[in-house]
């Protein structure tokens, strides 16, 4: 499975080339043994990071999504497969080098509700980090710090918020202050999983806009993790996105790419079943039909590609036979899907094919 | 299915003639100035609903849209006297029964009660696992509900209950003889419709029915809600936060803020020429899916806490028309009266400078 290693190489990322991936992730897969038998929440999974960059892990729930997120962040140990950060392998770091990984990529969480010490103000919350690392060395400092911190996620002015117990926040304000602490530090990444699947329509737009500028001003790079792909499309647009299903990469490609020409059937079917803010568009839409509902337990996978029981290209004796590797269908874009490899993408927007 | 909708009464071209049989012209449902108050402590009380007037056409799907907080589901838990024990309800409901009897709502109690829920009107509610008995199988839940209700032999209440299940699309032999937690999200939610429907209600109440499923999963319960309303041709009232969901399965729409319907109108109308800034915020919060990348435009500030509601339009507060004048009073609905259409409302005295700047499809534009 080397699409992912060989996709830079195209040129529409050529810029790319020129750095290190900060993250990399290498054929890494999570096995879990479960009573029903091993469960492989991810299997063999490419996926890298630059610097700055946005990378959207979408997928539905029990795709592997956090699994993988987990294990980019060092919280969990890959069963098989190299996590690499900066280009060394994060598990046979030295203390000091996984101390500084630890301090680079940090971790934003779903639930603000749960993710927040409730006995701890915002600025405890905020200065244990500070002065636990070095970064300040005096409390005044790291108080100074604190402020200068929630300014940056809009709590503004600071002197509200920074003796407040986060049961006196709104949702929205207390993801903020969890961007915030994921801040203190300065760090190169952030995994933000499911950040804002928890907020309010009219919330999470102003969330995703402060992680934009975020991403714009500071430079952070995004591992983004979502269900919702209008999310994804919003804020990875500028960046790449990978689809997941049942613990597998099915689709990788440019944002704006998977979003407007997705070219593996899950993905089509996925943008299918979004309803859109719009009747009229929303009622015209095209629907891929699915042969079957159900999901399949990663306890008992189908054989060869996972999707295809429900996959309307299925095709007996190739599908079931062996697993597809992701393989590139366009520049910058590849699919890991028997039929569109061998056929091209199914009556797909005439101006995306040309020919 | 139709895509008039302008007019609530427009619905008739449903195959089903049960979506023509409640009421006989009159609403199905006629909500006037209702309230909702919860005591929340020695003599205080917050009002969460703060007079709502509502009218629920035969075979209309009504889409109740607005943030956490604004009081939509004590408004549907109102509607169906199922509000817990510290929260009370006045006004004023009509249920118009399609036999030509007319139910005073909030009046009902003891063994009338029990006739006007489930039968008249149900309730699908939010969170599919906890509305089951987990100690029960689906068998047993669709028993006890027939039999709570009807006379109806075992036979009876078997084949109904799989008659049911096979509309929302399951397979009534494996299903029947599970325990809720062996059912799937998605499998779950249809299992509460079919249940819902057992006693074919003429209204139904769904909270926030897709919520917390996944893509495909709500796709197939959209699906299934389409399918099944077809078929059986009842009004339903869905609460949602979702307005790309209200744009997929309503008529009409129903913004609520801070307790009051705000804006109201027919789906075109409300998502194409929005007339109160709040629901214009509402729509520009929500990307679309396909198509580029559109300027996104969040609302303001949270909701007002409704224990102290700021002073004339509660709205005002995060509303960039809001002027002085917009302080003093909380405006009623105005009838929108520069469009077609008699069915638009909206609570803002500054709504005829609020405009959606948004391709309306032409092809499509001047259907209704």
């Amino acid at each position: 499975m080397s699409a992912l290693e060989k996709s830079p190489e195209t040129p529409e990322s050529t810029e790319s080339t020129a750095r290190t991936p900060l993250m990399t992730l290498g054929g890494v897969s999570q096995v879990f043994s479960t009573k029903a038998g091993p469960i492989r929440a991810v299997d063999d999974v490419d996926l890298s990071v630059n610097p700055g960059e946005v990378l959207c892990l979408v997928g539905e729930s029990g795709s592997g999504k956090t699994t993988a997120a987990r294990m980019a962040a060092g919280l969990a140990r890959p069963t098989s497969g190299e996590v690499a950060y900066d280009g060394q392998d994060i598990w046979s770091m030295n203390r000091q080098d996984f101390g500084a990984f630890r301090r680079s990529v940090q971790y934003v969480h779903q639930d603000p509700y749960a993710s927040l010490n409730p006995t701890r103000t915002i600025q405890q919350t905020l200065i244990a980090p500070l002065l636990k690392h070095g970064v300040v060395k005096t409390k005044k400092a790291a108080a100074e710090r604190a402020a200068e911190l929630l300014t940056k996620v809009d709590l503004t002015p600071p002197e509200n918020y920074l003796p407040k117990f986060p049961h006196q926040l709104s949702g929205g304000q207390r993801q903020r202050v969890a961007v915030a602490r994921a801040l203190t530090l300065d760090p190169k990444l952030i995994i933000a999983d499911e950040s804002t699947s928890m907020l309010d329509v009219s919330i999470r737009i102003s969330v995703l806009a402060m992680l934009g500028r975020l991403r714009d001003d500071l430079g952070v790079g995004f591992l983004f993790i979502t269900h919702d792909l209008a999310i994804a499309k919003y804020f990875g647009w500028n960046g790449k996105t990978a689809v997941m299903y049942l613990g597998r990469i099915v689709e990788f490609g440019p944002t704006p790419k998977i979003i407007n020409a997705p070219t593996h059937p899950y993905t089509r079917a996925l943008i299918d079943a979004i309803p859109e803010p719009d009747p009229d568009l929303t009622k015209t839409k095209g629907r891929e039909s699915l042969r079957s509902l159900e999901i399949p337990s990663l306890a008992n996978l189908p054989s060869g590609c996972s999707f295809h029981p429900r996959c309307p290209l299925f095709e007996d004796g190739l599908c079931d036979a062996t697993v597809p590797a992701l393989t590139t269908i366009r520049s910058g874009q590849s699919a890991a899907c028997h039929v569109v490899a061998r056929d091209g993408v199914p009556e797909a927007g005439p101006d995306d094919l040309g020919a | 299915m139709s895509r008039v909708t302008t007019t609530p009464s427009g619905k008739t071209s449903t195959a089903s003639p049960r979506a023509t049989r409640g009421g006989q012209g009159k609403p199905l449902l006629s909500i006037r100035d209702f309230k909702v108050e919860y005591r929340t402590g020695a003599g205080a009380t917050v009002q969460a609903v703060r007079g709502v007037d509502l009218d629920l056409f035969p075979g209309e799907s009504l889409a109740l849209v607005g943030e956490s907080g604004c009081g939509k589901t004590t408004f549907g838990l109102g509607l169906l006297r199922l509000l817990p024990r510290l929260g009370h309800a006045s006004g004023k409901v009509t249920f118009n029964r399609s036999d030509g009897t007319e139910i005073d709502v909030l009046g009902l109690d003891g063994k009338d009660l029990r006739q006007f829920r489930w039968r008249d009107a149900a309730m699908v509610f939010q969170g599919a696992m906890n509305a089951f008995n987990p100690v029960l199988k689906i068998r047993a839940h669709m028993h006890d509900t027939m039999r709570a209700h009807t006379k109806a032999g075992k036979q009876e209440i078997e084949d109904r209950a799989s008659e049911l299940l096979r509309l929302v699309r399951l397979e009534p032999s494996r299903v029947l003889d599970c325990y809720p937690h062996e059912l799937s999200g998605g499998m779950r939610q249809r299992v509460l419709i079919a249940m819902s429907l057992l006693l074919e209600p003429e209204v139904l109440i769904l909270d926030e029915p897709t919520t917390a499923l996944d893509i495909l999963t709500q796709r197939s319960v959209v699906d299934v809600l389409h399918e099944v309303r077809e078929r059986l041709g009842f009004s339903m009232i869905f609460i949602s936060h979702d307005l790309s969901l209200a744009a997929e399965l309503a008529d009409r729409v129903a913004t609520m803020y801070a307790g009051r319907i705000i804006e109201t109108g027919g789906v075109r109308d409300m998502f194409y020429r929005p007339r109160h800034p709040y629901t214009l915020g509402l729509i520009k919060a929500v990307p679309p899916i396909v198509g580029d990348l559109p300027d996104m435009e969040s609302i303001p500030g949270g909701p007002p806490s409704l224990a102290a509601l700021p002073k004339g339009c509660t709205f005002s507060p995060r509303c960039k028309f809001a002027t002085e004048e917009c302080k003093e009073e909380d405006p009623a609905l105005i009838p929108i009266t520069d469009e077609p259409g008699d069915a638009h409302e909206a609570a803002c005295i500054h709504w005829k400078q609020v405009h959606l700047e948004r391709e309306v499809p032409s092809d499509l534009g001047n259907a209704s």
